[in-house]
């Protein structure tokens, strides 16, 4: 019976130290030519089965069939060799390499001669129409064409048992269409594909089935046909849900914070930023839309000090913030939260509590030569009631945390220095569906308070849903800002890649546009 | 392809992460170290031919059997003790300071300076002058690499590294040249202290241990109660975090590594106005490097690192006695202390990791699996 499995996991269980099951009996079957995606929230479990069978974990129990038979897989090299390819979300190629060199490391067998070599990429290209130069510099690509060679290197090496872990997540609309033709040419040559995700549209488009797991346990396994987003959502959260982001009216006040003409060297010295400007009015959302690293840290780096600049301002409520420290925008008395996109690395230290988490910004305001940690510690209790934070106490290590509980102790502080300018980078990355919606609501609250709020984020479904109007920067520049009532998702994925450029005026008009209808 | 694997089987044994212990069970599994390390030095003992509950015996008995004994042995704790307290502020940093070596030797050569050329001074202003001088010495051979990473980015680890050999050598130029004892024409050494430059005693032992104490209770409050102590945990954290926070981390990182170096510096003051009186090429004498040791083996803990330096001298000093009474050559001694410390510092894996077993299969699962259970038998 289970001969025609490409892969069928039975009782699958894995424990982290003891007392976390992060796979629970998981029971999974994929067969010769068919998607299967893997459905879940953050912390469900998809990832480590995964990493079960492509050799970097060990189950603790149940066991893993390949082809029919019964597999131990020790290590990557044992997964490799039994066809299972696994492309990670963070690619792992060598730089300065070319593709072909990328594809050739690492396979097994004797030196196959440049030529022989660029004729079987090649023809593995044409066959299931991948675009990718065999001699282009790995530095040289965008991140599309680096994974297309993650890609060709599995298929190069054989495996006909391909994993993509959230391949989309760093792709634009454009670039995640052509990836799923590719895909679908795989299926239709008979290879077994697993897609790991949280994006529900995406499971209709590509997968024949969908399994669902749910912290840990496989709860449903469903043809995609058969079911639709709603009762996907349904399956991953275990009850009912309302899937819309509110988005409330509010007056908004022009004059908050005011950027023009900025331009910003990035940490490696090249130009982050070429000639932005945009204003954020207080009681809106602006979002920042754009693919990975178009310029979204360095931008709100520059507002808050972190990152200088010599060209263009920012004017904070009519206070210039140009030459500024971070230390000094602290102390202006118009006060600007940030919620940087390094939660642990950046917006808190790891291995304090929460109250001294707490006293992060704060600490230097008390007078006398020690630290008050008493108003800090009432802070992290309230903070703790108020926001539903999760934690044995308000001295346990903030990184031992869920994710969830670690932006909700972060922005939850940024929240209290009572902001007039809120700046979040990628609020709810990571999290899942009831902390995100937890966060939105916290960010609407802000907006609703006359906050004047700028939130980069990745998920576009979410940003039209939730922001009043949308920027959108590619390549350091800004090609629109729109109404993101009237926008539509392919709009924004045309301006995320530059393809608006050549026509200057159509962008311009966009922007123009959303201004207006915002000023309505 | 899938043929060839069917062969691989579940490894016997393998390393899998755990969950973070607290600090009780970290404790626990660091006495079970140390019991292991004794065990394993017994039977290193045994296998030379000495009975080893006699050897380990007269350790203890060693460093506590009369007052002079123990007086040694706490003459041998002081300066593990200040310069263990003085790295562990650049390490809660993540600043690598390995060099208290020499910052010791620097605070000893200042201090020197004042208690060789103006003896005449009254003591207690002498004593305090040499103290400062200490620590502006110390603190000044720390700041150095620091500064230089902070315009540079220089590797402050092979700097401060090196900067313990240059000092090292200061006091072997000063010895011969300037500073050399003219009463003394054959042997160059540099000149005795006059009892105005010597530390006086408190239940026989130099003050140095009242000095040493006084430090351990301003570092405690310090790292735990002080902002500047806020901002060091910080900054260890994660840079970006503080500069987050708005923190000054360079001015930050020069401040604490002068501090740090100052009180390595005052070890060199106690050791060369305490127990040497004189400065001796020997004055840091290698407790530079097990400070470090020290200061990690007791988790940057001021409390930990005061109960651990008391252990080591307690070991330094009763090795020292079954060498006179057993005639055990010194590098004996040595391997005992190599293999504690071995035990210790393996036993961190298992902070972080432990080992699994195979597990034996349930019977349904091997009925299903018939080539497994030879394998499994076996």
């Amino acid at each position: 019976m289970s001969e025609k499995y490409a892969i069928e996991c039975r009782g699958i269980s894995k424990r982290f130290g003891g007392k976390v099951l992060a796979n629970d009996k998981v029971d999974l079957q994929l067969q010769y030519g068919e998607i299967l995606s893997l459905l879940g929230e953050n912390g469900s479990g998809k990832t480590t089965l995964m990493n079960m069978l492509s050799g970097i974990y060990r189950p603790d129990e149940g066991e893993i069939f390949v082809g029919g038979k019964e597999v131990f897989i020790n290590s990557p090299v044992d997964a490799m060799d039994l066809g299972i390819g696994m492309i990670h979300q963070h690619f792992k190629l060598v730089d300065v390499f070319s593709a072909m060199d990328n594809i050739a490391i690492g396979t097994p067998g004797k030196r196959v001669a440049p030529a022989k070599l660029r004729t079987k990429i090649k023809e593995i290209c044409e066959r299931f129409g991948l675009e990718v130069d065999p001699d282009k510099k790995v530095y040289d690509m965008s991140v599309s064409e680096k994974q297309t060679v993650e890609i060709l290197k599995v298929l190069y090496r054989g495996s006909d048992i391909l994993i993509l872990d959230e391949p989309t997540a760093v792709l634009t609309p454009q670039e995640t269409r052509k990836l799923f033709a590719i895909l679908k040419k795989m299926r239709d040559d008979g290879k077994a594909i697993i897609i790991i995700t949280h994006k529900l549209n995406e499971v209709m488009e590509i997968s024949d089935r969908v399994t669902v797991l749910r912290k840990g346990k496989s709860v449903a396994t469903v043809e995609t046909a058969s079911t639709d987003e709603l009762k996907l959502t349904e399956l991953m959260v275990g009850h009912s849900v309302d899937l819309s982001i509110r988005r409330p009216e509010t007056e908004k006040k022009e004059g908050v914070l005011k950027i023009s003409g900025l331009c910003v060297d990035g940490s490696d010295g090249t130009r982050a930023l070429t000639d932005v400007s945009f204003e954020v009015r207080g009681g809106e959302i602006l979002g920042v839309a754009g693919v990975a690293g178009s310029g979204q840290k360095e931008l709100c780096e520059a507002i808050t000090g972190l990152m200088p600049f010599d060209t263009g301002s920012i004017v904070l409520e009519g206070t210039e913030l140009k030459g500024k420290s971070p230390f000094e925008i602290l102390n202006l008395g118009v006060s600007i939260s940030f919620v940087p996109e390094d939660r642990l690395g950046m917006g808190l230290v790891s291995s304090m509590g929460i109250t001294d988490n707490m006293l992060l910004r704060t600490y230097y305001k008390t007078p006398g030569y020690f630290i008050d940690r008493k108003p800090a510690k009432e802070m992290a209790d309230k903070l703790i009631d108020k926001l539903k934070i999760l934690t044995p106490g308000t001295e346990t290590p903030v990184r031992l945390l869920s994710g969830g509980n670690v932006q909700k102790v972060l922005l939850g502080r940024e929240i209290e220095a009572a902001p007039k300018v809120l700046i979040t980078a990628y609020a709810v990355r990571g999290l899942d569906i009831n902390s995100s919606y937890a966060i939105y609501d916290l960010l609407n609250e802000q907006k609703e308070k006359g906050v004047a709020v700028l939130n980069v984020g990745e998920d576009l479904d979410v940003l039209l849903g939730l922001c009043d109007r949308i920027l959108v920067l590619c390549h350091g520049k800004i090609t629109g800002i729109v109404d993101a009532k009237t926008t539509t998702k392919e709009q924004l994925g045309l301006m995320m890649t530059g393809a608006v450029k050549p026509a200057e005026d159509a962008a311009n008009n966009a922007a123009k546009a959303g201004e207006e209808a915002a000023h309505v | 392809m899938s043929e060839k694997n069917t062969t691989h089987k579940e490894p016997f044994l393998r390393v899998s992460k755990r969950k973070e212990l607290t600090p009780r069970q970290s404790f626990g599994l660091k006495m079970i170290s140390l019991l292991l390390a004794l065990i394993a030095g017994g039977i290193f003992l045994a296998v030379l031919g000495y009975n080893p509950f006699v050897i380990y015996g007269t350790i203890i008995t060693g460093a506590f059997r009369s007052t002079l004994a123990v007086q040694g042995t706490v003459k041998i704790m002081i300066p593990l003790f200040i310069s263990a307290l003085g790295v562990t502020l650049a390490y809660k940093m993540q600043f690598w300071n390995i060099g208290a070596e020499g910052q010791i030797i620097m605070g000893a050569i200042f201090a020197s300076y004042f208690g060789l050329f103006h003896d005449n001074w009254p003591r207690p202003l002498l004593l305090l002058v040499m103290f400062i001088a200490a620590m502006i010495g110390g603190g000044l051979w720390a700041i150095l690499p620091a500064i230089f990473k902070n315009k540079w980015n220089t590797n402050e680890t092979l700097f401060t590294l090196m900067l313990n050999y240059i000092a090292l050598h200061i006091i072997a130029f000063l010895r011969d040249g300037p500073w050399r004892d003219p009463a003394n024409p054959g042997f160059a050494k540099i000149a005795t202290f006059t009892e105005n430059a010597t530390l006086p005693k408190l239940f026989g032992v130099h003050i140095g241990w009242v000095i040493a104490l006084i430090l351990f209770v301003l570092v405690y409050i310090y790292l735990k109660y002080t902002k500047h102590g806020y901002e060091i945990t910080v900054i260890g954290g994660s840079k970006a975090t503080a500069n987050y926070a708005g923190m000054n981390v360079k001015k930050i990182v020069l401040r604490t590594i002068f501090l740090s170096g100052a009180i390595c510096g005052i070890a060199g003051f106690s050791n060369a106005a305490g127990s040497d009186l004189t400065l001796a090429t020997g004055v840091a004498g290698g407790v530079g490097f097990t400070a470090i040791i020290v200061a990690w083996l007791a988790d940057l803990n001021p409390v930990g690192i005061l109960i651990v330096s008391f252990l080591f001298a307690i070991l330094d000093k009763g090795s020292s006695v079954i060498q006179s009474a057993y005639g055990l050559s010194t590098d004996c001694s040595d391997v005992l202390e190599g293999i504690i410390l071995f035990f210790v510092i393996a036993g961190g894996f298992f902070v972080r990791y432990k080992f699994v077993m195979r597990k034996k299969k349930s019977p349904e699962a091997t009925s299903e699996a018939p080539d497994m259970k030879g394998g499994e038998a076996a």
